[in-house]
């Protein structure tokens, strides 16, 4: 063992299924090099539960470089764990230190049930897209792309927001289960854009409506989504969502945003 | 066989359009009454869902990620290529054609690299319709930056996440499509089966990865976009999900495998640490830009970057090729990293890797313009390695990324199987031997939104498809051999993990068929590779049961698959006796270690048919003709 390697205490939650009562588990690791990912770690973890005949450690990931959005676990009760601005999956074990005790839960909402151990269902999330998420624009409608400039700062802006990459640390940090952030990402990135003007009002209405019978719970100002979201999206836009929400609602009974409403 | 390439005749820049007339046309009306399978979401499976669906046709979407916005082209870092000519440098269509086609190495298909041009400027209109935030000039119009293997800026991006943007777009796209109920997503599905109806692609039997269980679905058509192989290196820049097990099972039910020696290894990676590592990290080759490439001169040299004096760094690129510098093609700057490594110039710890230093453009252009370019890249690169790449360069080598060999498709992107059309990474057609940056997602994009659209339109109304359900005994077959295939994975309860096999295989693969390949080499990993398959089949151990989520299962299945593909690549690597693009043997190069192309013996595609369990698999061709691009010796000197 290399003088900088740890030796490490693991407790990870562990469930069956969605029906099963789930519990701690610890595992104990040597040797776990400063160097590694923590999903690399968790990799070394199931290879050693598997060679003692116990199946591994269930957790989602795929991309392995903070884009995908598929990698969710709360790490000593942080969501992404205690280093800022990175997903799980680029969160390294030179954060953590020689005899730490680390515990592993999954996201915890209802809207987010557990599939098995720490991987949960966000299915919500797309349901939220599917409401209004998107432009209304059929392939082979669009107009040369260079008819309508945008100002760089709106693009910009634009930009922020529409850097969510979907992971739902943002509910899992709040207290009331809220997707406030989530959902006001993606009503922020189109709005800023002129090409998502036509549908704003009836987009942020729809949105809403969704996320709320989903089960998200409210906002109530206390920004732990924005200090847990790997990508740094701001609270900004949550104002900036209230802010749609209620001119779409004011204007609502006009009915003057869509033509099919 | 007889390899029907379907190219309609004309000049080139005709060819799409007379074939897009020619191409019989299903009504509207009738539409609704085809359903199409798409298995995959990256780019060319989420547009193609969301145009069929646009269309009326009846779509079923498969991925094995919970959510359809996950796929690895969301990973894509730089940008999207297009001929939109907004800089005013002389771009035209004609001209990336042209570039594609000589970045390919002269081993790609002339007319579908043209209609890929072509669509390349409606992509670009298409998502900024869609929202997607690509970067912008002050005056609000749209910012090009370059990119390798091209003298004109042409690249459209989103900062350090094009990718992430034009997928997100797509899949916007993809959901508007399901709230209308056009679209029907199945998220966590694993392809297990194509199942063949009359000869013909009729549907899929999936796993259901949270419960187990074995679902068939029936269609008219099947679309395969399910991405490339570059994990069968193990260590790749590919997401820890991306396999070739769809592609492989359709192989085997008769889809020929087309050149699956080309692969790319990308030159600018994060380097290897240690055994955990699970994968490697891009740089973005926008880096490459501003970012010069260096090695100290002398061997040994263990001076910290800062400490070494301009005359004593060797600028390989600049030096070599003065005209391209460090934009040279992937596959140039792949190979000159590893021969400098080899020739015992390398930095780091490891001395795999060499340097990629910001401090000209810091002192050009100053440290908030850099990090406006490449800030996400840079925090990505520190966040890995601890070292703060304003201050000292970043270390690179090169890595397993893109494999522009795939499924054979004509040119309307069907395989070999009728009503199997393979869209994005999985086919083999656009890119030849090497692809140039910025151009995948192109081609993901053009696949789906604007090819697909129409080619599958021409299938239906062509062909006479009868009713089928399925229940009926092909289904019920390709169940049962799936269901045989998981029992059997699960019986064996052996010693060693999968993971430790894929490793294992990974190492044969990147020492003998990677960068540098040769006689030997091959045949040695040829000669193991079996080895290996049989062991895994006696010794792997997968825990636990069907009847649930089990991502050991899955990864059993996958690397099972690889283990299988493997071979197949390196024989292919073999059988091309000729250096191109990104397969480069080391007996046919120049004087000066450029790949030395054989196009008297070698100027055709290589497509494999598989003739059945241990028996070998037979080479069919298609001779590629150059009437535009004349074939020459690429140089980027």
């Amino acid at each position: 063992m290399s003088e900088e390697n740890m030796n490490l205490t693991i407790k990870a939650w562990r469930q069956k299924n969605s029906q099963a009562r789930g519990n701690f588990e610890t595992v104990k690791l040597s040797n776990v090099s400063p160097d590694m990912s923590f999903l690399e770690m968790l990799d070394v973890m199931n290879e050693q539960l598997m060679k003692e005949g116990k199946e591994a450690f269930a957790f989602d990931h795929d991309c392995r470089e903070g884009i995908c959005g598929m990698c969710s676990l709360v790490i000593n009760g942080m969501p992404h764990g205690p280093d800022n601005l990175v997903t799980t999956c680029q969160l390294h074990m030179r954060k953590f230190n020689d005899g730490d005790t680390i515990v592993i839960e999954p996201w915890r909402s209802a809207a987010f049930p557990v599939i098995r151990d720490c991987a949960v269902n966000r299915s919500a999330f797309d349901r939220i897209i599917q409401a209004g998420g998107f432009v209304s624009i059929n392939t082979g409608n669009a107009p040369p792309a260079s008819t309508l400039p945008v100002p760089k700062a709106n693009a910009d802006r634009a930009f922020d927001a529409a850097a969510c990459i979907g992971c739902g640390a943002c509910v899992a940090a709040c207290k009331n289960a809220s997707a406030m952030l989530f959902v006001s990402a993606k009503v922020s990135h189109l709005s800023y854009l002129p090409q998502g003007k036509p549908e704003a009002q009836k987009r942020v209405l729809a949105m809403v409506e969704q996320m709320d019978k989903e089960g998200f719970g409210n906002c109530t100002n206390l920004f732990e989504c924005e200090a847990a979201c790997p990508k740094g999206i701001s609270v900004e836009f949550i104002a900036k969502m209230n802010r749609e929400y209620m001119c779409a609602s004011a204007l609502y009974a006009e009915r003057v945003y869509s033509a099919d409403a | 066989m007889k390899l029907e390439s379907n190219i309609p005749g004309g000049p080139i820049a005709e060819k799409w359009t007379r074939h897009k007339f020619e191409l019989k046309l299903v009504n509207p009306a009738n539409k609704r009454k085809f359903t199409v399978i798409v298995v995959g979401t990256g780019l060319a499976g989420a547009s193609a869902a969301a145009s069929l669906g646009e269309l009326g046709y009846n779509v079923k979407s498969f991925c094995i990620q919970d959510s359809p916005r996950r796929a690895h082209s969301i990973a894509a870092q730089g940008g999207i290529n297009a001929a939109h000519n907004y800089p005013n440098d002389g771009d035209s269509i004609y001209r990336l054609f042209y570039d594609t086609v000589k970045g390919g190495d002269f081993r790609a298909r002339e007319a579908n690299v043209h209609r890929l041009a072509e669509c390349s400027n409606l992509i670009i209109n298409h998502c900024v319709a869609q929202g997607v935030p690509f970067g912008r000039e002050y005056g609000g119009l749209l910012d090009n930056r370059s990119f390798g293997g091209a003298q004109v800026s042409r690249t459209f991006y989103a900062r350090g996440q094009t990718g992430q943007q034009l997928l997100l777009g797509a899949y916007q796209s993809m959901m508007r499509q399901v709230a209308k109920g056009s679209v029907k997503m199945f998220t966590r599905r694993e392809m297990m089966d194509i199942v063949l109806v009359g000869g013909k692609a009729r549907g899929i039997v999936v796993r259901n990865l949270i419960s187990g269980e074995l679902e068939c679905h029936e269609a008219d058509a099947v679309c395969l976009a399910t991405g490339g192989y570059g994990n069968v290196f193990y260590l790749s820049t590919n997401a820890k999900g991306s396999n070739v097990g769809a592609a492989w099972r359709a192989h085997k039910k008769g889809a020929l495998f087309a050149n699956p020696c080309y692969t790319q290894i990308h030159p600018t990676c994060i380097p290897v640490t240690g055994d955990h590592q699970s994968k490697l990290t891009l740089m973005s080759e926008s880096l490459r830009n501003d970012g010069r490439v260096w090695v100290p001169r002398k061997a040994g040299d263990v001076r910290r970057p800062s400490d070494i004096p301009e005359a004593e760094r060797y600028y390989y690129l600049e030096e070599k090729y003065p005209s391209f510098g460090n934009l040279v093609p992937r596959d140039v700057a792949s190979r000159n990293a590893k021969m400098v490594c080899d020739n015992g110039l390398g930095v780091g710890s490891s001395k795999r890797a060499v340097f990629l230093d910001f401090g000209d453009a810091i002192k050009r252009i100053g440290e908030n313009a850099v990090s406006a370019k490449y800030g996400n890249l840079f925090q990505m690169y520190e966040k890995i390695t601890d070292e703060n790449p304003y201050k000292t360069p970043m270390r690179i080598y090169p890595a397993s990324h893109y494999t522009m060999g795939g499924l054979w498709v004509d040119y309307n992107l069907q395989s070999t199987i009728p009503g199997l059309f393979v869209l994005g990474e999985a086919n083999f057609s656009d890119h030849g031997a090497n692809r140039l940056g910025a151009s995948a997602l192109m081609q993901g994009l053009a696949d789906g939104y604007f090819v697909i659209p129409y080619t599958i339109g021409g299938y239906f109304a062509g062909n006479k498809l009868d009713k089928i359900n399925s229940a009926q005994a092909e289904f019920v077959d390709a169940a049962k051999s799936s269901k045989a295939l998981i029992d059997r994975l699960l019986s064996i309860k052996g010693k060693k993990t999968v993971t430790e096999f894929h490793r294992e295989m990974g190492h044969i693969m990147w020492e003998n068929v990677g960068m540098g390949r040769n006689k030997a080499g091959l045949e040695k990993a040829i000669s193991a590779l079996p080895g290996l398959r049989d062991e895994f089949w006696k010794n792997v151990n997968v825990l636990g049961e069907n009847a649930s989520f089990n991502q050991n299962l899955e990864n059993a299945m996958r690397v099972a698959d690889f283990l299988e593909f493997g071979e197949l690549l390196a024989k292919d690597a073999l059988y091309r006796e000729e250096s191109c693009g990104g397969h480069f043997r080391e007996e046919h190069q120049t004087p000066d270690n450029e790949a030395k192309r054989d196009d008297d013996t070698f100027c055709h595609v290589a497509a494999w048919e598989w003739k059945g369990e241990n028996k070998p698999h037979e080479l069919n061709k298609e001779e590629l003709q150059f009437e535009n691009v004349h074939l020459m010796t690429r140089s980027y000197k």
